[in-house]
C-alpha cells in the first residue's frame, strides 16, 4: 500500500499550496502588457517580451462569464455538472466546475458573483495514492451597488 | 501578376461509416472521383497535398496513390485539425499560384472513432474532466455559444433553431449523411448533451473523403474545361491571435474574424457579395457565431437572423444549404474539401432541388480548435 500521508498536491498549475497557510491561486503577469498566464511560458504570447513574468495572486472572487451544463461525459465522470468559466476580480479568467447551485439553465445566471473555493479534487487520487486539491466555484452573494 | 487559379474537378464520398476500408482507400476513391469529374488521369496530376488528421504520420497520400497510380510526383501529407482539408486545398492553391505546377491534386479523408471528441488529458497525476469543467467539444462550442448569450441574449431556442434549419436543407442533398427534418421540439427535447447542445445540434462522426482538382486559367483553356470551372478568388489561412481568454476557452471568433477580413481583401469583395455560405457548424452555437463572425449580419444580430430565415434556402444569405456538418457528416480531414465541393456544385448549377438560384460567388469556412481557420472565395467561371 502506497501512503496517503502526503500533503495534497496542487490538481492545477495555477494553485499555491504553502506550509501552514491557506491555499491560493497565482498567475504569471507579463512585466511588459499585464496579460495573464496560468502556466509558466518563455515568452508573452500577447507581446512577446521574453523573461518578464511576475507571479500575481488572483482573487478569489469573480462572475460567471460562460458556462455550459455537461450531461454527457467520460465514463466515470459524475453528471451532470456546470462548467463555468469566470472572469476573476482584478483579472485573469478560469475554469471550474460551478457547485453548490442545481445544474439547470434556470438556476444559473450568467454575469452572476461566484467565490473561488479551494478543495479535494473530487476524491481522485494518482497512482502513487496521493490526494490532490483543486479549485471549484461556489454562488457568492452580490457586491452591494 | 500571377495567373488566377480554378478548380475543374471536386467530388466527395457521401460520408458515413466505411468499417471495410482503410484510409488510404477512402481518399483515393474521393480522388478517382474529382479525376472523373476532371475528365482527366492520375497520370496528369503534378502533385499531391493529402490531408487527414489521426493518421498524420501514416503517409496517407502516397500510400492513396499506391491505390491509384504511383507517378513519382511530390507528395505532402498535412494535418490542421478540423481545418486540415481545406488546408491541403490551399497549399494545392499555392503551389498552382506560384507558377510550381499546373495541375495539383488536394484530397482530404478521415476515418472517425466513436463517442465525444475532446477532453482534459491526464497530465499530471489525476484526470481533469469534470473536475476543471468540462473539455468535450460538445462543451467547448456550448461556453463558446453562452458567450454570445452573455452578451446579447441570444436564446436556447435561437440555437436550436439552427438544426431546424440545416437539417430540412439536408432533405434535398443524397449526399447527406442524415436525410431528416427535425422540428424545433424534437432538436429541443433531444438528448441534451452539454446545455445549450443536445444530440441533435452535435455534428455527426462519420467517415469521408473528397477531392479537387485545382488549374491555372491557362491551363482550363488548353482544356477546354472553361464551362464548369470554379474561380478561387482567394484563400486565407490564420491561426489564433492572442485573447484575454485564451487560457480557458478556445477562440473560434477572432482568427475567423481575421481570415474573413483577409479573405475578402484579397478577393476585393464583402460580405454582401455572397450568394450562398458554407460555414463550420460542428455544433449549433457555432453557427450563430460564425454569422457574425463572417460579416453576414452586424455583431448581435446573429440571433435575428435565424429568427427571420435569412439564413435558409431562399433567404437573403443561405447559409449550409448543404445540411452542414450536423447533418452531412463531419470527417475531420475531407470536411474542408467537402464544403468546398458543395460551393462549387452550387456555382456550376448543378445542385438539384437545393440550388441557390443563380449563385455566383460563395464562401467555405472550416475552423479547427487549436486553432486554425480557413475561408476561400469561390466564384463562377469567367472563361
Ligand atoms: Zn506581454
Amino acid at each position: 500500500m502506497m501512503s496517503t500521508a502526503h500533503a495534497p498536491l496542487p490538481a492545477a498549475p495555477c494553485l499555491r499550496i504553502p506550509e501552514g497557510e491557506a491555499p491560493y491561486l497565482e498567475a504569471q503577469r507579463c512585466g511588459a502588457c499585464d496579460a495573464l498566464y496560468l502556466t509558466p511560458r518563455m515568452a508573452c504570447s500577447r507581446c512577446g517580451k521574453r523573461d518578464d513574468f511576475h507571479p500575481q495572486r488572483l482573487a478569489d472572487r469573480g462572475t460567471l462569464y460562460s458556462f455550459a451544463i455537461v450531461h454527457r461525459s467520460f465514463p466515470g465522470v459524475e453528471t451532470p455538472f456546470i462548467s463555468a468559466i469566470v472572469d476573476l476580480e482584478g483579472g485573469g479568467t478560469l475554469k471550474g466546475n460551478l457547485r453548490g447551485i442545481e445544474a439547470t439553465p434556470e438556476a444559473v445566471r450568467l454575469g452572476m458573483a461566484v467565490k473561488v473555493v479551494i478543495d479535494d479534487a473530487l476524491g481522485r487520487r494518482d497512482k502513487d495514492g496521493h490526494a490532490y486539491l483543486a479549485y471549484f466555484f461556489e454562488p457568492a452573494e452580490e457586491p452591494s451597488a | 501578376m500571377s495567373d488566377d487559379v480554378y478548380i475543374i474537378g471536386v467530388d466527395m464520398l457521401k460520408f458515413g461509416r466505411f468499417p471495410d476500408r482503410t484510409v488510404p482507400q477512402l481518399g483515393a476513391q474521393a480522388a478517382l472521383l474529382a479525376l472523373d469529374d476532371a475528365g482527366l488521369e492520375i497520370k496528369a496530376m503534378e502533385a499531391l497535398y493529402c490531408g487527414n488528421l489521426y493518421q498524420a504520420n501514416a503517409m496517407v497520400g502516397q500510400r492513396l496513390l499506391q491505390e491509384i497510380g504511383q507517378t513519382g510526383i511530390p507528395v505532402v501529407n498535412c494535418a490542421n485539425a478540423c481545418a486540415t482539408g481545406a488546408t491541403a486545398f490551399r497549399e494545392a492553391w499555392m503551389a498552382v499560384k506560384a507558377g510550381a505546377c499546373d495541375l495539383a491534386l488536394a484530397v482530404g479523408v478521415e476515418q472517425m472513432g466513436k463517442g465525444l471528441l475532446g477532453g482534459g488529458g491526464a497530465g499530471t497525476g489525476i484526470p481533469k474532466e469534470g473536475l476543471f469543467g468540462g473539455g468535450t467539444m460538445p462543451t467547448v462550442f456550448a461556453e463558446a455559444g453562452m458567450e454570445h448569450s452573455h452578451r446579447y441574449g441570444t436564446t436556447f431556442e435561437q440555437f436550436a433553431k439552427v438544426s431546424v434549419k440545416n437539417h430540412h436543407h439536408s432533405t434535398m442533398n443524397p449526399k447527406a449523411a442524415y436525410q431528416m427534418e427535425t422540428p424545433l421540439e424534437m432538436v429541443m427535447n433531444a438528448e441534451m448533451i452539454s446545455y445549450p447542445n443536445t444530440k441533435l445540434m452535435c455534428s455527426v462522426n462519420v467517415d469521408g473523403a473528397a477531392a479537387a482538382v485545382l488549374t491555372s486559367g491557362k491551363k482550363v483553356r488548353e482544356l477546354g474545361l472553361g464551362k464548369r470551372a470554379v474561380k478561387v478568388r482567394a484563400s486565407a489561412l490564420t491561426s489564433d491571435p492572442w485573447q484575454e481568454r485564451d487560457l480557458v476557452m478556445p477562440d473560434v471568433n477572432s482568427c475567423t474574424r481575421l481570415a474573413a477580413e483577409k479573405a475578402f481583401s484579397l478577393a476585393g469583395l464583402g460580405p454582401e457579395d455572397l450568394d450562398l455560405v458554407e460555414l463550420h457548424d460542428c455544433f449549433a452555437t457555432a453557427e450563430l457565431l460564425h454569422y457574425e463572425n463572417l460579416g453576414l449580419c452586424g455583431d448581435g444580430e446573429a440571433g435575428r437572423l435565424i429568427d427571420d430565415g435569412e439564413t435558409a434556402l431562399g433567404g437573403r444569405i443561405p447559409v449550409n444549404v448543404s445540411g452542414g456538418l450536423l447533418s452531412k457528416g463531419h470527417p475531420l480531414g475531407a470536411t474542408g474539401i467537402a464544403n468546398i465541393y458543395e460551393v462549387s456544385t452550387h456555382l456550376r448549377g448543378e445542385a438539384g432541388r437545393r440550388q441557390v438560384k443563380d449563385a455566383r460567388i460563395g464562401l467555405t469556412h472550416v475552423i479547427g480548435l487549436g486553432s486554425a481557420c480557413a475561408i476561400h472565395v469561390l466564384e463562377k467561371s469567367d472563361l
